[in-house]
This record gives structure tokens, C-alpha cells and sequence, in this order.
């Protein structure tokens, strides 16, 4: 089985520093320097807050799956899912290398970048 | 400032037709406009409030207004919330009836996915690559499909809801759309079938998603002197109520919608409480998506639903809440990819006793019609209405 090519992330004003430490290996995460939450998906006006100061700090990867779906109906079956960050949020990406059919809520994943095509890596998650 | 008993729904009109290779998007919405003004005993020159969303073709409702030649308007309205936007519209036609902005409002829904191919359920879309959460959602493909099936998953996990309970759903629709000489999905459908069709995304199944079809329909919501001088059932707006949830800088909750919020609106508004409501039209672009804004609309508590839908509670003449009377999206009709007006005039029907006689429900004197547009998963508009037979 041949793994779903995965689209270029379009990079905005807004999110490309996210996508700079993407290309680097590192997984950031922005966090407010006012109230100190961390949200998701990045932006530059706290949405918990308002404040406008918002600091990109380096994420641990560690995750925990919040729900997620193997789409069956494709060429190339894939899973998506929501993982609840350590550091508070929940995002949505893909598990990746794991066996799809033992996939479980509240399972123990970490973050793995995956190439895109012509893009920078995207944050994907595997189990632990 | 209140609604509630401002205005009437004098027209319905929902397109016999599930499939249009043969009519342009713009000629469906002037059937279904003319169909509406029809059933009401009105004209176009009747008309001085339009009301549209997005199928409408061109931006806004300038191509239709034009299309069909309105000529008198004065108020216009064409808010986008996707399938929901009808259910909306209809509240936002009754704000401008009860503050002298229009007299007689047309409300207009077309489109024809299924002719034109379009794969809805299973495909990203990259609608707009201005909208923020473009690049941390499109590249994990997400689709209408997985979106609505993650809410499933966490329902599952969070209340134990089964695949046989979701399927319930289906079968009750089924049961309707035996009636419905249109239905795209007449057949009887079982638990047993509904689980053993395909995995689309896990755990929906085929039998859990609705149709696609072409299609559409129209309703003409006037002021009581006019609903009065006309020849037809005399059904009231009494609440409405609209809202979006979204995903809340990522602390959400998928097992709830913006039914909770939508809903309880609706219902401080008209005055009335779910164990009220005789007859509901609830959207249901999935199983799932019936299941958890009949626990956000208080039809039973959160958690709950699984066991509410099961052995046919949603069945007219057999359960506590007859549902989706038509077959609804399920096995009916989504004209556009968009249920919320067939769910508006199936109440209507309901109301008036014009529904077919095998689903008619005796005595129906309070219907609710709730639409949920977007994506479940991500962010959705909601919308409610209250609808009372005077």
C-alpha cells in the first residue's frame, strides 16, 4: 500500500514562522506571552485573550489521540485525527506509521514530521 | 422586540426532481420560486423581500433578483451558513416583516451536484485559501466524511453510542421515505443492512451519509394581514434562533453542536419546551449529525441519544418524536448539498396536515425544524425554528 501524498500546507504572513521551524525539524507552538495559553490552529491575535504578543515556544511532540476516522472510501486508505497536545490544545493531523486497525482514543502518540509535495513538513503523529 | 407570532409561512415548494443534467442552477431556483408564490396564492410582484445563500448563482442575490425580474424589493438578504442558511433565513425574514421591512419574502434554495459529478462527502475541499485554518487542516484531508465521523468516534468513546443505534436513524427515515413517490432511497432499510454496508469513514457507513441530489425549494413567509386574506393553513414563526460553533483555539467538545445554543433560543423565544413539540425536522447530513442536536436540542440528555433513536422512537405513528417525515437527506433529498429547506417545508407539510397520510402526524400543532451547516467537525453554523399551526 502506497502512502497519501500529503498537499503543501499554504503558508501564510501569519503562519510562516510555524512552517520555518517546520522546515527545521522543530515543532512550535504559539503561545501567548500575556496569558500564557497555548492555542491551535496559530494565529496572531490570542484568542483567549486578545493580546497581539504571541511567542512561538518549542512543544514536547507528546500527545494523546482526542478522536479520529480511517477514511476507507480512497485509493489510499489514511487516518485523521484530533490530538490533544501536552500543552493544552487540540489539532488536527494524521496518524501515520501504525497499524490503523488498533487506533484508539486516549492512545499515547508523538509528533513525526511527513513531507509534503513541494512544501514544508507537516506535524504527523504516531504512537508512542 | 420578539418574532414570535409576526409573521406567517404562506408558500412551500420543494422540486419534484433528484436529478437536472437538463436545467441551469438559476432556472431550478425560479421554478422553486414560482412553485413557492404558487402555493401561496401570491405573484413575483408580491415580492419585495429575496432572501438567498450561497448556491445562489453570482455573489449575493443579484443574479436571481434579476433572473426572475423582482422588481419591487426592498429588503435583501443573503447570509451564508451553509445547509442551515434556510432555517436562518426564514428567522431573518420574520426581523424584517416584524420591523416593516418587507411585506412578502421569498426564500430560494437550488443546486445539481449530482449532475454535475461532484464526489461531496468524500473530497477535500480547499474552499478559500484566505481562511486561517486553510493550512492546518487541507493537508490532512480532511472531507464532509471524517469530519462528521470523528464526532462519531468520540460520541462512541464518551457515551457508548453503537453503530446499531446510529443506524436506527437511517431505518426511521427509510420507514418515511417509502411514502415519498420522490424519495431518491424508498427502500426499507434495517439496522443489519445500515451496519453491513461499506466503511466510508470510520464508523459511518455508507447507509449512515446522505443522498446527493439536485434540486431545491422556496418559501414565501408574509405578515399576518396577508397570511389571513389567503387560502392556506396559517402557520406562525414563533422562535428563532442562529449561532456558530467552532473549534475555540482548540478546547472543544465534537459530541456537541450549536444546536445547544441555536435551540435554546429558539425556545425561550416561542415560549414552548421540547416535550411540546409534536413533529421535528431535524438536518441530517449523517446519522450523527441527527443524534447529537436531538441531545443539544433537549429532546434528551446529553449522552442519551443512542438509546432515544433506538426502536424506531424517530418512526411517525410509532415513536415519541417523528422525524424527517419526507425520508429527509438521508434517504430523500439534499437539493445542493444543503437539507435546511426541505426541513423548513416538511414542517410546513407537517403543520398544515399535508404530509403524506402514512407519516402525517395527528394533531401537529408545534414542529421544530433544526439545520446544522458546514462541518461538524471543524465549525458549523446552526439554526432553529419554532413553527406554530394557528
Amino acid at each position: 500500500m502506497t502512502a497519501r501524498q500529503i498537499p503543501a500546507p499554504i503558508v501564510t504572513v501569519e503562519s510562516e514562522p510555524f512552517w520555518n521551524a517546520a522546515r527545521q525539524g522543530r515543532f512550535v507552538v504559539p503561545t501567548c506571552a500575556a496569558c500564557g495559553k497555548t492555542h491551535w490552529y496559530p494565529r496572531a491575535v490570542c484568542p483567549f485573550c486578545g493580546a497581539k504578543n504571541i511567542e512561538w515556544r518549542a512543544a514536547s511532540g507528546r500527545a494523546t489521540i482526542y478522536s479520529f476516522s480511517v477514511m476507507r472510501r480512497v485509493k489510499e486508505p489514511y487516518a485523521i485525527a484530533y490530538v490533544t497536545l501536552a500543552e493544552g490544545p487540540t489539532m488536527l493531523t494524521n496518524m501515520v506509521d501504525c497499524d490503523f486497525d488498533a487506533l484508539h482514543i486516549g492512545q499515547a502518540v508523538r509528533v513525526a514530521f511527513g513531507e509534503t509535495e513541494n512544501g514544508p513538513p507537516v506535524p504527523l503523529f504516531r504512537p508512542v | 422586540m420578539t418574532i414570535n407570532g409576526k409573521t406567517y409561512i404562506a408558500g412551500a415548494f420543494e422540486h419534484p426532481t433528484r436529478h437536472a443534467p437538463d436545467k441551469s442552477v438559476a432556472q431550478l431556483h425560479a421554478e422553486v420560486a414560482l412553485g413557492a408564490l404558487a402555493d401561496a396564492g401570491l405573484a413575483r410582484d408580491d415580492v419585495d423581500g429575496y432572501f438567498c445563500a450561497g448556491d445562489a448563482p453570482g455573489p449575493g442575490p443579484a443574479s436571481m433578483a434579476e433572473y426572475l425580474n423582482l422588481a419591487k424589493l426592498r429588503h435583501v438578504d443573503a447570509t451564508e451558513l451553509g445547509g442551515a442558511s434556510y432555517v436562518a433565513l426564514a428567522g431573518h425574514a420574520a426581523a424584517a416583516i416584524a420591523l416593516g421591512q418587507c411585506d412578502v419574502a421569498l426564500i430560494t434554495l437550488a443546486g445539481r451536484p449530482r449532475s454535475e459529478g461532484m464526489a461531496t462527502g468524500t473530497t477535500p475541499r480547499l474552499r478559500d485559501p484566505n481562511q486561517p485554518e486553510a493550512g492546518f487542516e487541507f493537508p490532512y484531508g480532511l472531507t464532509t466524511a471524517n469530519g462528521y465521523a470523528m464526532c462519531a468516534m468520540r460520541h462512541m468513546h464518551q457515551y457508548g453510542t453503537t453503530s446499531e443505534q446510529l443506524a436506527w436513524i437511517k431505518v426511521a427515515a427509510s420507514h418515511h421515505a417509502q411514502h415519498n413517490p420522490n424519495a431518491m432511497l424508498p427502500e426499507i432499510v434495517t439496522v443489519a443492512d445500515v451496519v453491513a454496508s461499506p466503511l466510508i469513514a470510520d464508523p459511518l457507513h455508507r447507509l449512515d451519509c446522505c443522498v446527493i441530489s439536485d434540486g431545491g425549494g422556496a418559501l414565501v413567509i408574509v405578515r399576518p394581514e396577508i397570511a389571513k386574506s389567503l387560502r392556506r393553513p396559517l402557520v406562525k414563526i414563533i422562535g428563532a434562533g442562529e449561532t456558530v460553533k467552532h473549534l475555540a483555539g482548540g478546547t472543544f467538545d465534537l459530541t456537541t453542536s450549536g444546536a445547544a445554543r441555536s435551540g435554546s433560543a429558539a425556545f425561550a423565544e416561542a415560549g414552548v419546551e421540547p416535550a411540546d413539540i409534536k413533529y421535528a425536522s431535524i438536518y441530517d447530513s449523517f446519522t450523527i449529525t441527527v443524534l447529537i442536536q436531538i441531545e443539544d436540542l433537549g429532546f434528551c440528555a446529553k449522552g442519551a441519544g443512542g438509546r432515544f433513536v433506538s426502536d424506531g422512537n424517530l418512526i411517525s405513528g410509532i415513536g415519541k418524536l417523528p422525524f424527517n417525515t419526507d425520508g429527509g437527506g438521508l434517504c430523500n433529498n439534499h437539493p445542493a448539498n444543503r437539507g435546511g429547506m426541505t426541513k423548513v417545508i416538511e414542517a410546513v407539510r407537517q403543520l398544515r396536515g399535508e404530509a403524506h397520510p402514512a407519516v402525517q402526524v395527528k394533531n401537529c400543532d408545534l414542529a421544530l425544524a433544526q439545520g446544522t451547516g458546514m462541518q461538524l467537525g471543524t465549525r458549523h453554523c446552526s439554526a432553529t425554528l419554532i413553527l406554530e399551526r394557528e
